[in-house]
């Protein structure tokens, strides 16, 4: 069968460090490519506001969101305003946009515009990938359905990496909704390819098949898999899973797998904890734990998800702009 | 003119009679014993195989290009047509418009609407031209219902073809659940989804009698139970696709909608299993499943595409590859197309015996190509095998003796 072009690990084009045109997924990518990414994101974490060269001046980047979101897009869009780029939303409700060819005419459209860099997110796995097919720019995945989402596992092994010395060897707990995860699935990949220990924690409803392929270790007793971790990471529970369908109950959510302060310092007493919001408070985690000055690294996840953005649309928009090296 | 033609010097695979070299006499649109007339059309066939036509069970559209390139001369689509076969005005409509090239033998719908509630009219569809009743792409998931369609057949000693997945295990799934549909993010069923279904449909066909032809049967775990069943003497038969004895799920990776199909790729045991299945009988009919979708269809994110796969014109080629590598013999292979589906239908049809109506096709078995799904035959290209090197190209098509071109 022929080999697709947009495979990533495909030496297509960029540079040797990172020779992506696209970044969909974590998946393909090596370890020395992602921590090539963590450290172009590192020089973004202390630039001064107004301060930073505009190196994506007179570039379009286009931000495709199929499927709403808040956080993500406005955080893309910060991250290219920051680097000079002229930034277009495009909000395509789920209701307006229908699926099917409308999906390849809309890449189509948007490839005639001639942006400089798509950010793309859509609720079915591989959409983002199918665009990527069509288009001339780089592509950057915003996530897709429950396949990836890989600037949040980048985020989140920077913030790791800063507060921790490092992500090697360090025992990450993921707890959630796994199986409906793009970010659980894209964390996985970027953690255990950075040499992490890693953990995953959910009832078996939530948990997703043969997920010990992956290199982690499935529990479904939180307090077993909280044991002498250095990082817990814990996933949002949409509301309408939670009624029943795939969980008995709130209540009964958080009485099994709700991160409270009390089972926080029985457990895992020097644990960072993260999560990649938005939070159900007093679902998943208690507002004691997500407020916790010290072992909430919330807030700093965010702030590290506008740098590594930067250093993402940078390094995807190199070869475009003529970068030594790049072309 | 004696409307005779001499078929010299062939590979004669008879999956009744054997294989033997020779020639093969055809008098009337007939195979025929006896004396040569003297003015016999004569084809040399050059030491080639002369084999039945195909006769493809289940098929998702009529389409004569893939057939004629696949050497398929009779064809029983599904019943979820649109409009759906389940009044005698379309069962009728279709019996006809294939001739006289195709022959389509319809699969009248079991339930009215395929819907799954109410009994179809089996009865006048059967007398309009329909050769079995079926569940078409879909599970029964109501058992008094199935329970009642299997009585209502039996009394009408007609096959009853179902599709066997539990629906409430693969509602919105769109893979196997496994390492593949984890990595792709893709909703998934457990592969036991198949065995459930299987096991209701066995015991209600034990319990009522009826003839029981599972369309697909894909995972070990319902090999099992229909191999134990036929152990029984339960009246079941069961088929496969190509796809599923040469695929296994990691062929939907990057997202590769061609691998989409109904039931979904299983994983490698499953795959392994099936060939094991082929090998000991178990499996009595090899289609294609013929399903063609075009890029509207299948040019989409994995889970909202259309199901299904084209596979009338890689059916034979395929399947020559399985005899190649050992599984199954090439009167095994004629059986699996011709003989058994022609049986399931009561057709006169399938064997080379005296009598038979000369549907015949002449293979270059060694002939090499490349499955290319841009340049595939038919009504849309979508092969989960493109790119995939084979050998074995139809030379020649007849149906009752007529050249098919």
């Amino acid at each position: 069968m022929p080999p697709s072009d947009h495979r990533p690990g495909t030496l297509i084009e960029g540079g040797a460090v990172f020779p992506h045109r696209h970044l969909t997924g974590i998946e393909g990518l090596e370890p020395h490519e992602i921590t090539f990414l963590l450290d172009e994101a590192e020089r973004w974490v202390d630039a001064a506001p107004g301060g930073p060269e505009k190196r994506l001046a007179g570039l379009t980047q286009i931000n495709a969101f199929f499927e709403n979101s808040t956080r993500t897009l406005l955080s893309f869009e910060i991250a290219g305003k920051r680097l000079g780029a002229d930034v277009v939303n495009m909000h395509a409700a789920q209701s307006s946009v229908k699926k099917g060819e409308t999906l390849i005419d809309t890449a189509m459209t948007l490839n005639a515009m001639r942006a400089d860099v798509i950010v793309i997110r859509h609720m079915s796995s591989g959409a983002v990938r199918l665009i990527a097919d069509k288009v001339d720019c780089p592509v950057l995945n915003a996530g897709d359905g429950r396949h990836e989402h890989p600037t949040q596992a980048l985020l989140d092994a920077l913030t790791i990496r800063r507060r921790l010395g490092g992500v090697a060897n360090r025992r990450v707990v993921i707890c959630g909704d796994l199986l409906h995860s793009r970010v659980a699935r894209s964390n996985i990949l970027a953690l255990t390819a950075l040499a992490a220990e890693v953990r995953v924690c959910a009832p078996s409803t939530l948990m997703p098949p043969a997920i010990e392929r992956f290199g982690v270790t499935p529990f479904t007793d939180f307090d077993a898999a909280m044991e002498g971790a250095d990082v817990v990471m814990m996933l949002r529970l949409q509301t309408e899973r939670m009624a029943g369908g795939y969980v008995p109950s709130v209540r009964e959510y958080h009485l099994r797998y709700g991160l409270t302060l009390d089972r926080l310092e029985r457990r895992a007493p020097g644990a960072l904890v993260m999560h990649p919001g938005p939070m159900n408070r007093g679902v998943e985690i208690d507002s004691a734990v997500a407020d916790h000055v010290e072992r909430s690294a919330i807030t700093e996840q965010v702030a590290m998800g506008v740098a590594v953005r930067m250093a993402c649309l940078d390094v995807l928009t190199r070869r475009r702009r003529g970068v030594e090296g790049w072309a | 003119m004696s409307g005779a033609i001499l078929f010299r010097d062939a590979r004669i695979v008879c999956p009744a009679a054997g294989e033997r070299r020779g020639d093969l006499l055809v008098v009337d649109g007939a195979i025929a014993p006896g004396e040569t007339p003297a003015d016999a059309h004569v084809i040399d066939c050059r030491g080639r195989i002369l084999a039945p036509a195909i006769v493809d069970l289940g098929v998702g559209a009529i389409d004569r290009a893939a057939c004629r390139a696949g050497g398929i001369v009779r064809v029983a689509p599904l019943p979820d047509q649109s409009p759906p076969l389940d009044e005698p005005g379309a069962v009728q409509r279709l019996a006809l418009i294939g001739r006289p090239d195709l022959w389509i033998h319809p699969i009248a719908a079991a339930t009215r609407g395929n819907a799954g509630a109410d009994l179809a009219e089996m009865a006048v569809c059967l007398s309009a031209g329909a050769r079995a009743v079926g569940t078409g792409r879909h599970w029964i998931a109501d058992s008094g219902v199935m329970h009642r369609v299997l009585s209502y057949a039996r009394d009408l000693d007609v096959v009853v073809m179902s599709h066997a997945e539990d629906a409430g295990l693969t509602g919105g799934a769109v893979a196997t659940a496994g390492e593949t549909a984890t990595r792709l993010g893709l909703p998934a069923a457990p592969a036991l989804a198949e065995a459930l279904a299987v096991t209701r449909d066995l015991m209600l066909a034990e319990e009522t009698g009826a003839r029981l032809h599972l369309r697909q049967v894909t995972t070990a775990a319902a090999f099992a139970l229909v191999r134990a069943a036929k152990a029984r003497g339960v009246r079941v038969t069961c088929g496969i696709t190509p796809a599923h004895l040469l695929l296994s799920d990691i062929a939907m990776s990057d997202f590769r909608t061609f691998a989409h199909l109904s039931p979904p790729l299983r994983d490698e045991g499953d795959r392994r299993a099936a060939l094991a299945a082929l090998a000991d009988g178990t499996i009595d009919v090899l289609c294609s499943g013929h399903d063609p979708r075009g890029p509207e269809e299948k040019r989409l994110p994995f889970a909202d595409s259309s199901v299904g796969a084209a596979g009338a014109a890689t059916l034979l080629a395929l399947g020559l590859g399985l005899v190649r590598d050992g599984i199954v013999t090439l009167e095994r292979l004629f059986a699996l197309l011709a003989t058994a589906p022609a049986r399931l239908l009561g057709l006169e049809a399938g064997t080379l015996a005296a009598g038979m109506p000369a549907d015949l096709v002449l293979v270059d078995a060694d002939a090499p190509w490349r499955i290319d799904a841009d340049a595939l035959p038919g009504i849309a290209g979508n092969t989960p095998f493109d790119g995939l090197p084979v050998q074995g190209r139809v030379a020649g098509l007849w149906k009752a003796g007529r050249a098919v071109g």
